[in-house]
């Protein structure tokens, strides 16, 4: 039965084309006169410059964390390029109009259409190609309702007291190896800022594409809801497929001022290497949010791609009140590994978290689910509870579980369950006398164990979560 | 329809099917009875093409096809049904969603138009209502939490959604009360049209009361032992197996 089951699941990878686009690239290395390219390309202040060489300075002292369960050759940071951008960018394009062609028909080839008036109803998006940011629609509609959402370089230049205020307040610049890195050298990303007792009217999204070869991307996302304000947010990933590892190390912030609510959703599908575990993107992940009095803090993610995946979406839960969620789906297949889970640290009183991660390994892959649950000193009738449940398929897969649980207030309380099953042969067998082929039988079974999950995802967005995974675990794609 | 010529079987390499004859005429409702262990539950095992269960040898004819040759959901697709004495779980799959993908499978093979969500939704009601399962069970995971009669009756509620044409129900009276065995028989009773056939397996002949079979066949040792009327699982009721050893005894 496993040999079928390998069948069933081993696919191409849809989105792993290269788009055939003049680019302005770095040659590889990296320096200080680097990070001076950079921030000059970026047309930057100074005061940007000096926080990107502080970061720089602090890195080189840092050594990269060798404590999660990942196998992986050393990775040499002078073979990485820091910068590349499309040629046709120079001059950013005012309108879609301006937008190389290759461009427009490269994120259509991804099923996403960036015409505003083909796009999904009610949905803003960024788009990240490379080192840039190239397009964001619906901006003049957000500004009516005071909401700015636009690259973030753009941010430093336009808004510049906002990004000083919060840039590095969640996630410090010295905060781990990879963080340090991003901070010294990251090129673009979002920027949201939603004022006080604003509902933004429309899901706002960001997808990040990595085109050049030997490229690194390092997206810097900022997200600011003022007191009383509401944001629902997705980023989707993708990359083509190389024979070579390239490394993505992002950093996301989120401040949650008092009463606000920030919904981030995360549909990771970067490209996973193949069969042999040759090529595939190494996803270096700092995410991270405080929640105010009264704030709430939702993290939902499927992650499907990346050879290796780093990544503890976190939440500080500072304010009296305030709530973090994480979800979270995590497939890996072939010689795929994972890391991932969360970080819920309460430090105000009543704080409340929830974490249900669902981890799914098939193939030779690993899955890792890594949690800390803090319960500070002042986190009176604080609760926490963690369902993490495993799900193998065959039997050359492995996952792991590790929660760590550290409480210095007596009144918290934190649940915690886990559970570990197989894809059985009894279940596929049902599956397969009712009339359903192997790999719908799988992916139906498959969709089953992550429901707790799917059902957190902004509608939109479900259904293509579901889809991915049917992909992932299906033979061919259509 | 059904001709099953000779046919051996084994797991893991042991043999478990001996040369085993049947043929099932359309419209037909066939009890098979016999012993613990004899190998009735690998008989439907074998038909429907479970993996570990291989035919060796021998040959099964289903409907002018060659069932061997076919994989598990293809023979199920091409109308051969098991109601599973041991159903199994699925968490997280809704009765609602895994019935929409198999009528959905089987009505594509058959040709016929899909149903929209309303008259899918109104025959999974009548379905349920007919074997007696509340209509949230639906909604429920795939047999998840369900008691064993429930499980049982859920089996025959999928059977009356698939509508096939050969029906095989591997002790589905088992752990029942009075009142869902006569639900489980009026289920199957209401799918007899003259032309979809049946085969029972069951230990009890009260079943039997409620089913009237047309041929009674006892599975002794791999192999058809005695094939009757109904009269055999009165006669199998009343003393057992013991006889079957006279019985293999005075062929020897
Ligand atoms: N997976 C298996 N591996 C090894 N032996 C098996 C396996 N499945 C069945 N057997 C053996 O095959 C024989 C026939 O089993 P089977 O389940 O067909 O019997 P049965 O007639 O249905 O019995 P019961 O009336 O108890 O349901 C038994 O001896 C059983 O132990
Ligand atoms: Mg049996």
């Amino acid at each position: 039965m496993s040999e079928q089951i390998e069948q069933a699941i081993a696919r191409e990878y849809e989105a792993g084309f290269v788009s055939d686009i003049e680019s302005d690239t770095f040659e590889p290395g990296l320096d200080e006169d680097v990070i001076r390219r950079i921030s000059e390309m970026k047309q930057e202040p100074d005061w940007m410059l000096e926080w990107r060489l502080q970061a720089f300075r602090s890195w080189q002292k840092m050594a990269e964390p060798d404590w999660a369960k990942l196998g992986y050759e050393p990775i040499d940071y002078q073979t990485i390029s820091y910068y590349s951008a499309p040629k046709s960018m120079k001059d950013r394009p005012k309108s879609l109009a301006e937008v190389d062609p290759e461009l427009i028909r490269t994120y259509e080839k991804l099923g996403i259409p960036l015409h505003e008036q083909e796009m999904l109803a009610g949905v803003a998006v960024d788009v990240v190609f490379d080192s840039v940011s190239v397009v964001t629609t619906f901006r003049e509609k957000l500004a009516e309702s005071g909401v700015i959402f636009c690259p973030i370089s753009e941010a430093i230049r336009k808004y510049p007291e906002l990004v000083k205020k919060y840039l590095g307040t969640v996630v410090p610049r010295t905060d781990n190896f990879f963080a340090a890195l991003n901070s010294a050298v990251f090129t673009d990303g979002s920027f949201v800022y939603i004022p006080k007792g604003v509902r933004c009217p429309m899901e706002l999204s960001t997808y990040f594409r990595i085109n050049e070869l030997n490229t690194g991307q390092f997206e810097r996302t900022l997200i600011i809801a003022e007191e009383g304000s509401h944001v629902s947010y997705l980023e989707g990933c993708t990359a083509p497929m190389r024979d070579e590892n390239q490394l993505h190390a992002a950093v996301v912030e989120l401040v949650a001022l008092d009463d606000s609510e920030i919904k981030y959703s995360t549909v990771q599908n970067w490209y996973p290497g193949d069969e042999n575990g040759v090529g595939g993107i190494f996803n270096f992940v700092t995410k991270r949010g405080v929640a105010e009095k009264n704030a709430k803090i939702s993290w939902t993610q499927v992650e499907t791609g990346s050879a290796i995946t780093w990544k503890y979406p976190s939440c500080i839960l500072r304010g009296d009140n305030s709530v973090g969620e994480f979800y979270s789906v995590a497939l890996t297949r072939s010689r795929q590994q994972a890391d991932t889970g969360t970080k819920m640290i309460h430090l105000g009183k009543n704080t409340t978290s929830t974490i249900i991660s669902k981890g799914i390994s098939a193939g030779n892959s690993s899955n890792t689910y890594r949690g800390l649950v803090k319960m500070g000193p002042n986190a009176d009738g604080a609760r926490n509870f963690t369902e993490c449940d495993s799900l193998l398929i065959g039997d050359t897969c492995a996952a792991h579980t590790f929660p760590y649980i550290e409480s210095a207030n007596p009144t918290a309380i934190v649940e915690h369950e886990a559970t570990t099953s197989t894809v059985s042969d009894d279940q596929l067998f049902l599956c397969q006398q009712r009339g359903l082929d192997i790999e719908k039988a799988i992916s139906m079974i498959v969709n089953g164990f992550c429901k707790d999950v799917f059902k957190e995802l902004p509608m939109e967005f479900a259904v293509e979560a579901g889809k991915l995974l049917e992909i992932s675990l299906e033979g061919s794609v259509g | 329809m059904l001709s099953i010529k000779n046919l051996h079987a084994s797991i893991e390499g042991k043999e478990i099917l001996k040369g085993l004859n049947l043929n099932v005429k359309p419209g037909e409702v066939h009890a098979i009875m016999g012993p613990n262990g004899a190998g009735k539950s690998t008989l439907g095992y074998v038909l429907s093409g479970r993996e570990e269960y291989e035919a060796t040898s021998g040959k099964v004819e289903f409907e002018q096809r060659d069932l061997l040759e076919l994989e598990v959901d293809e023979r199920a697709r091409a109308g051969l049904f098991l109601a599973f004495q041991y159903p199994v779980e699925i968490p997280g799959v809704s009765n609602m969603e895994f019935l929409k993908e198999s009528v959905s499978a089987a009505r594509k093979e058959r040709g016929q138009e899909q149903l929209t969500a309303a008259e899918f939704l109104k025959a999974a009601r009548a379905a349920c209502e007919q074997v007696n399962l509340p209509v949230e069970f639906l909604r429920r995971g795939v047999n998840e939490g369900f008691s064993g009669g429930e499980k049982k009756r859920n089996e025959i509620m999928q059977m009356i959604m698939l509508e096939p044409t050969l029906c095989i129900l591997d002790e589905s009276d088992s752990g029942l009360d009075i009142d869902a065995l006569k639900v489980v028989a009026d289920g199957v009773n209401s799918q007899r049209d003259g032309k979809r056939s049946f085969i029972v397996i069951t230990h009890y002949q009260r079943l039997l009361d409620f089913i009237q079979p047309d041929f009674v066949h006892i599975l002794a040792d791999g192999k058809i032992a005695k094939s009757g009327g109904p009269e055999l699982a009165k006669e199998v009721e009343a003393s057992g197996y013991a006889w079957l050893e006279n019985h293999e005894e005075a062929n020897a």
